[in-house]
């Protein structure tokens, strides 16, 4: 509860300026027509929801409105690393 | 009893206040407890449950007993007297456990503030004092907070007499944070308790500023403040609370913790009582005998629970002449109201209960079970708390914040090693080093302590563990004896450690007390967690200035005054504040009603000419070689298509295929486009646009900005709009021909440059008239000038937007509606590859036969309004719909739909309603039933375009 | 702008009062010049833009470049902000732009400014603002987008204050709200 999230461009940040963008690494399937509907489903609604590290998406809404990606520890909220979209997802201890 | 000399008050001055209806004096530096005792009174309060008499047991935040109901200045409920201190003209009360809320509202101003710092230490005590003092030693920000009105800490009572540093104890506090006011980037909070710790350093206090003024407090000043505090490192100097031990009648007004009693005398120069007992498990409480024997009170006798105190100490009780029985413990406090009279008797460390052997006449009977660290915040930070089985209590472990505790709250027990520990603390967090890296507490913790928690008897009903929620020993007794034996659900079982001092004194007793019933070791039961806030707080205080007008931002467009001048009433749509219709004085003095005033504008949109404040609609500028192509996988219908000058409606869908807004689309130039999103959606439209871009498409060369503030809209509306918009741009063309429906011109209009489009959300001949925000106070007064047009509201746009079927996104749509769903097939492309929610139309879910969709809805009375959220159902038989009556088991009738918008029309001449129903393009004509109060509402199902369904009233 | 209305035009007065004490001042900066650029900063067209400022698009996040009457204030890794004065020829950036990829957008009326200036500035904001505002933090040369109250807002460090650019539309309640703030600061200390 009240964050401080550094967002890769503006530094650290009031959780309160962020918007949350649920799981990271969740790519639009590059041709929807071609899946089944479970598939489709799968993209849809399904997303993981670990105890521990989590790659998840946020906006930086009030601030410079870069969307980035965070590594964080959902049991104890520490954000691990965050990282810029299109970078992979960093490996940490 | 207020002794002639010593103390910290200012006998100079004094104060006059009322309890439970008498007067009494105090001075300057008192609380109202000290106050009271000096006025000798005992009891002040009455328990929640039993009814029982309560005095002061504590000097401090921990009292759970001496709760009181603050009458004047302003009603204040349940405050410690502990707490509050004394100003002149305060008038109080006993509680019977609850307080009173005010009834009428609070006159004074909170307000909060945002504070950032590299070290932040709480408590002002001699550790919090060295801490800060180091860190501030190198030009760090710094900002010490401390609950007390002057800072000390400990040094107030407990150590009167030390000299630290060549001056007197609390000199050298005094003087000390002197020093740190007058450093430039050291902030000194008196009157400040932290309560809350957060993650990331993020602490949050309460200063009550003007409350200690009474009734003399300015109004201009907030009364209390938060504090909202980001702190790179932390130093928590909190001290310690002294423990209660249970025992029979260890409630009785006159029992007080020993360290609170040496408060009394050392800081408010107050006699608690003139014969005291003492019982003790450890050293301190010695101090707090001599103290007092003195100071002139006879001790009568000190209980130690250990089978001896010592030499030093035997000693100095032997030459104060006090009976001294060690290995004793009190078997009971009596008295009627207030203690008379303490048994005591022999320990037995078997765990037999004690017997009296012994009687002492007594007013005062002090306790020490020893010390306890305030852990609280440290536990709130996320540090691990480890139970100490030697000092028989919790004291800090490590924390993954950038935290460490100093002094007093982690065992430290020597004014020295306090003053030490601090220092070493503050120089610590400036040296960046982790928490972890602090040195271990000293070795012996509490001097000569031992763990002694509860004096075992054969009837435990009087051995009070929580005295503000009235639980006793056999309380949880009951609990254990009912197979409970995790101490939280213990906890909530008696309520034990649930009352408003959050279990300061009871929440580790509690623990104890289950161990010894289960006969287990402490440490075994687990730690129960520290929440926030420390001590409660005000609603009013958390509230601060977010009351009223400046609770939520209100948003208005740049007509928004002549709007008010003119008779608006307003419609909340998100945090706008839109005109909902415009109420006129009629002839003979009375205000239009709504009803007359939305059928008068409608019948001026449809029959003449009318115009709206169109400005909170969502504007977003797309340049880029690619914008074609975004807008094509953004929108479900074909964007790219578009010929410059024109103009497209378009629907956006989520992934899932179901509606996320609508609006139009203006092509500006090849690579250039304009869209409108929905009033409520701009900022989420254009999130979800950034979203795409930065994280789907970044090859997509496209840039979006928002410019929903830089024009402003004003639609024009009927079929007169054209010569009224000839009239004021002379150099447009508006016929038909030469200005298309959807299509947009550039023109003066009224001498400003104008975009002008026409576009119709009302089925009638309409432009809409785009402005900078700057400039359309004048162009709408120029086409009020025309003398011609009737200023409409959001309520007869819906209604003319209703009767032609266009639904509201968010009214009439509610995340589960496709764009198929509403009829509007037409909006979604066959020939596109791909656009977000094109794979979810092909879904079992969204093709499935019975799916709501919207239709028109004719009640049979066409008078009848149908409230919007009506349910419909297609049975006639009553009685069976919602409720239960009558204990028969209802027969349910499944609900088809429901009505989402509806209105009273003018141009139908009868009311009508849209609404999603199961099926409900096949259902046109039929037959269907609203339950409206206790009837059913009779109603036709018809299609969702009521008026002009063939579109011949658009070209005028 | 005779004919023209900025957003807070009907708080002058009372931000005149406000600003007697000494301890604040406040006021609206009507009708400055605001153009919202976007380009890739690597890009040729933000090296003319540049030449056509007059200074470069600063490419460090939350700072600014001023030169003369001409602020550029870093909004996003290729967004900026270009403040100027009334009348400021902001065309001439669209021109410098020319075909290439890239946005310049007047969004003029889009923020009204408030100046929010005098000894107690900082401390009025931060009664609703997070960020750290002490001025070895947030001093000359910075900015930021951040939240002021419950409202989103562009502060610009000045000399001896701060400007916070608002939402046109939020405009009347940010007044409202610093004027609320205001009210300690106006009167006698306690
Ligand atoms: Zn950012």
């Amino acid at each position: 509860m009240m964050l401080l999230i550094p967002c890769p461009w503006c530094g650290p940040r009031d959780e309160a300026e962020f918007h949350y963008g649920g799981q990271a690494h969740v790519a639009y399937p590059e041709n929807p027509a071609a899946l089944s509907d479970e598939e489709w489903a799968r993209y849809l609604f399904f997303r993981d929801n670990p105890k521990g590290a989590f790659a998840e998406r946020w906006s930086h809404s009030a601030g410079c409105r870069r969307w980035f990606n965070a590594l964080r520890d959902t049991a104890t909220n520490e954000i691990h690393a965050v990282y810029r979209v299109g970078e992979p997802r960093p490996v940490t201890s | 009893m207020r002794r002639e000399s010593g103390g910290r008050v200012d006998r100079s001055r004094t104060l006059r206040f009322r309890f439970d209806g008498q007067d009494y004096t105090g001075h300057p530096g008192d609380t109202l407890a000290s106050a009271l005792l000096a006025g000798g009174v005992r009891q002040v309060a009455t328990s929640v449950k039993l009814g029982r008499p309560r005095g002061i047991f504590s000097a401090g935040s921990e009292e759970p007993n001496a709760v009181v109901q603050i009458e004047e200045p302003f009603p204040e409920p349940m405050l410690p007297a502990t707490t509050v201190e004394l100003y002149d003209g305060l008038v109080a009360s006993s509680l019977p456990g609850q307080g009173r809320l005010a009834t009428g509202p609070d006159p004074a101003r909170y307000d909060a503030v945002h504070a950032h710092c590299d070290v932040l230490v709480v408590g002002a005590g001699p550790a919090g004092l060295a801490a800060a003092r180091a860190a501030a030693s190198t030009g760090a920000r710094v900002i010490l907070a401390d609950e007390q009105p002057e800072p000390g800490g400990g040094l107030l009572g407990a150590w009167p007499a030390d000299v630290v540093e060549g001056l007197l104890g609390a000199e050298w506090a005094t003087a000390t944070a002197a020093h740190l006011k007058a450093l430039p980037e050291v902030r000194v909070l008196a009157r400040t308790t932290v309560f809350g710790y957060y993650d990331d350093n993020y602490l949050v206090a309460v200063e009550r500023r003007t409350n200690h003024l009474g009734a003399a407090a300015p109004a201009h000043v907030a009364r209390e403040r938060i504090w909202r505090i980001r702190a790179r490192h932390v130093v928590l100097a909190t001290g310690t609370h002294e423990r209660p031990i249970a025992f029979a009648g260890n409630d009785l007004p006159g029992v007080m913790l020993a360290g609170s009693a040496r408060t009394y005398l050392n800081r408010y120069g107050v006699l608690p009582g003139r014969r005291a007992v003492v019982f003790t498990a450890d050293d301190s409480a010695y101090a707090a005998a001599f103290d007092l024997a003195d100071a002139g009170v006879r001790v009568a006798a000190i209980l130690d629970v250990r089978p001896s105190p010592g030499e030093a100490l035997a000693r100095e009780v032997a030459k104060r002449g006090i009976v001294l029985l060690a290995g004793h413990v009190v078997t009971a406090a009596q008295g009627d109201g207030q203690v008379a009279s303490v048994q005591a008797g022999r320990h037995r460390p078997e765990a037999d209960p004690a017997v009296a052997e012994h009687a002492f006449d007594a007013d005062l009977l002090l306790v020490s079970g020893g010390w306890n660290p305030v852990v609280h915040l440290f536990s709130q930070s996320g540090g691990r708390l480890r139970f100490d089985e030697t000092l028989g209590t919790l004291v800090p472990g490590d924390s993954r914040q950038a935290v460490e505790v100093a002094g007093a709250a982690r065992g430290v027990d020597t004014l020295s090693g306090c003053l030490a520990d601090g220092a070493a603390a503050g120089e610590r967090a400036l040296g960046g080093q982790a928490a972890a890296a602090a040195p271990p507490p000293v070795d012996v913790p509490t001097a000569g302590g031992q763990a002694f928690w509860l004096v075992p008897a054969s009837d435990y009903a009087a051995h009070f563990v929580d005295m503000q929620r009235d639980v006793t020993v056999a309380d949880l007794h009951r609990a254990t004896g009912a197979g409970l034996r995790s101490v939280e659900h213990i906890k909530r079982y008696t309520t034990a450690g649930t009352a408003h001092d959050q279990g300061k004194t009871s929440g580790l007793l509690t623990t104890a007390a289950v161990a010894h019933a289960l006969g287990e070791r402490m440490g075994e039961l687990g730690i129960t967690t520290f929440r926030a806030p420390y001590l409660p707080v005000s609603f009013a205080a958390l509230a601060g200035r977010d009351r009223g007008p400046l609770h939520d931002p209100v948003r208005v467009t740049a007509l928004h005054d002549w709007h008010v001048a003119n008779g608006a009433l307003f419609e909340n749509v998100g945090h706008w504040k839109r005109p909902w219709y415009y109420q006129r004085v009629l002839a003979d003095g009375r205000l239009e009603d709504m009803e007359t005033a939305v059928l008068r504008e409608c019948r001026a949109a449809r029959e003449g000419v009318a115009m709206m404040d169109a400005s909170t609609l969502g504007k977003i500028d797309v340049i880029g070689p690619d914008a074609g192509e975004f807008l094509d996988r953004l929108y479900t219908n074909l964007m790219s298509s578009l010929a410059v000058g024109s103009i497209r409606y378009g629907v956006m869908c989520r992934p899932d295929g179901m509606v996320f807004d609508d609006g139009t689309v203006i092509r500006l130039a090849e690579d250039h486009f304009l869209l409108t999103t929905t009033t409520g959606n701009a900022a989420a439209v254009l999130d979800w646009m950034e979203e795409w871009l930065q994280t789907e498409w970044p090859s997509l060369r496209v840039y979006c900005t928002s410019v929903t503030e830089q024009w402003a809209t004003v639609a024009l509306v009927g079929p007169r709009s054209r010569e009224v918009l000839a009239g004021l741009a002379p150099g447009l063309a508006v016929s038909t021909a030469d200005f298309p429906f959807m299509t947009w011109r550039e023109a003066e209009v009224a001498g400003i440059p104008a975009r002008v489009c026409r576009i119709s959300f009302s089925g009638e001949l309409a432009f809409e008239i785009n402005v900078t925000s700057w400039e359309v106070s004048r162009l709408w007064t120029a086409i009020m000038d025309s003398g011609m047009v009737t200023p409409y509201g959001t309520e007869t746009m819906h209604v003319l937007r209703a009767e032609k079927g266009y639904p509201i996104v968010g009214q009439d749509t509610d995340g589960t509606v496709t764009p198929q769903d509403l009829g509007m097939s037409w909006v979604v492309s066959k020939k596109k590859a791909d656009f977000i929610g094109k794979r979810s139309f092909s879904r079992a879910d969204t093709v499935r036969a019975g799916r709501k969709q919207l239709v028109g809805l004719l009640p049979e009375d066409p008078d009848f309004l149908l409230p919007e959220g009506t349910q419909l159902v297609s049975t006639d038989v009553p009685a069976t719909v919602g409720t239960v009556r009558g204990g028969a088991p209802p027969r349910t009738v499944p609900t088809l739909g429901h009505v989402t918008s509806s209105y009273r029309s003018a141009a139908l001449g009868r009311t009508f309603a849209l609404a999603l129903v199961s099926g409900g393009q096949s259902r046109l004509g039929e037959r269907l039933y609203a339950p409206v109060g206790d009837a059913l509402v009779p109603v036709t199902v018809t299609s969702h375009v009521l008026y002009d369904p063939e579109g011949t009233r658009r070209d005028g | 702008m005779a004919e023209c209305r900025s957003p807070a035009a009907a708080f002058a007065d009372r931000f005149d009062a406000a600003s007697k004490g000494g301890a604040l001042r406040l006021a609206e900066l009507p009708f400055l010049t605001q153009v919202d650029i976007r380009v890739d900063p690597a890009s040729p067209a933000a090296k003319d833009i540049g030449a056509a400022l007059g200074m470069p698009l600063p490419v460090a996040p939350g700072t600014t470049v001023i030169s003369g009457d001409v602020t550029v204030a870093w909004l996003g890794p290729d967004e900026w902000l270009v403040i100027g004065p009334e009348g400021y020829r902001f065309d001439l950036l669209r021109k410098a732009l020319g075909e290439r990829h890239g946005s310049v957008v007047d969004v003029s009326a889009q923020r009204t400014t408030l100046l929010v200036a005098g000894p107690r500035a900082r401390d009025l904001l931060a009664h609703g603002c997070a960020l750290d505002l002490h001025p070895t933090v947030f001093g000359l040369g910075r900015c930021a987008q951040t939240m002021l109250a419950r409202a989103q807002v562009v502060l610009l460090p000045r000399q001896d204050g701060l400007l916070v650019l608002v939402r046109s539309s939020f405009a009347a309640y940010l007044a409202e709200w610093l004027l609320d703030a205001a009210t300690e600061y106006l009167a006698p200390r306690l």
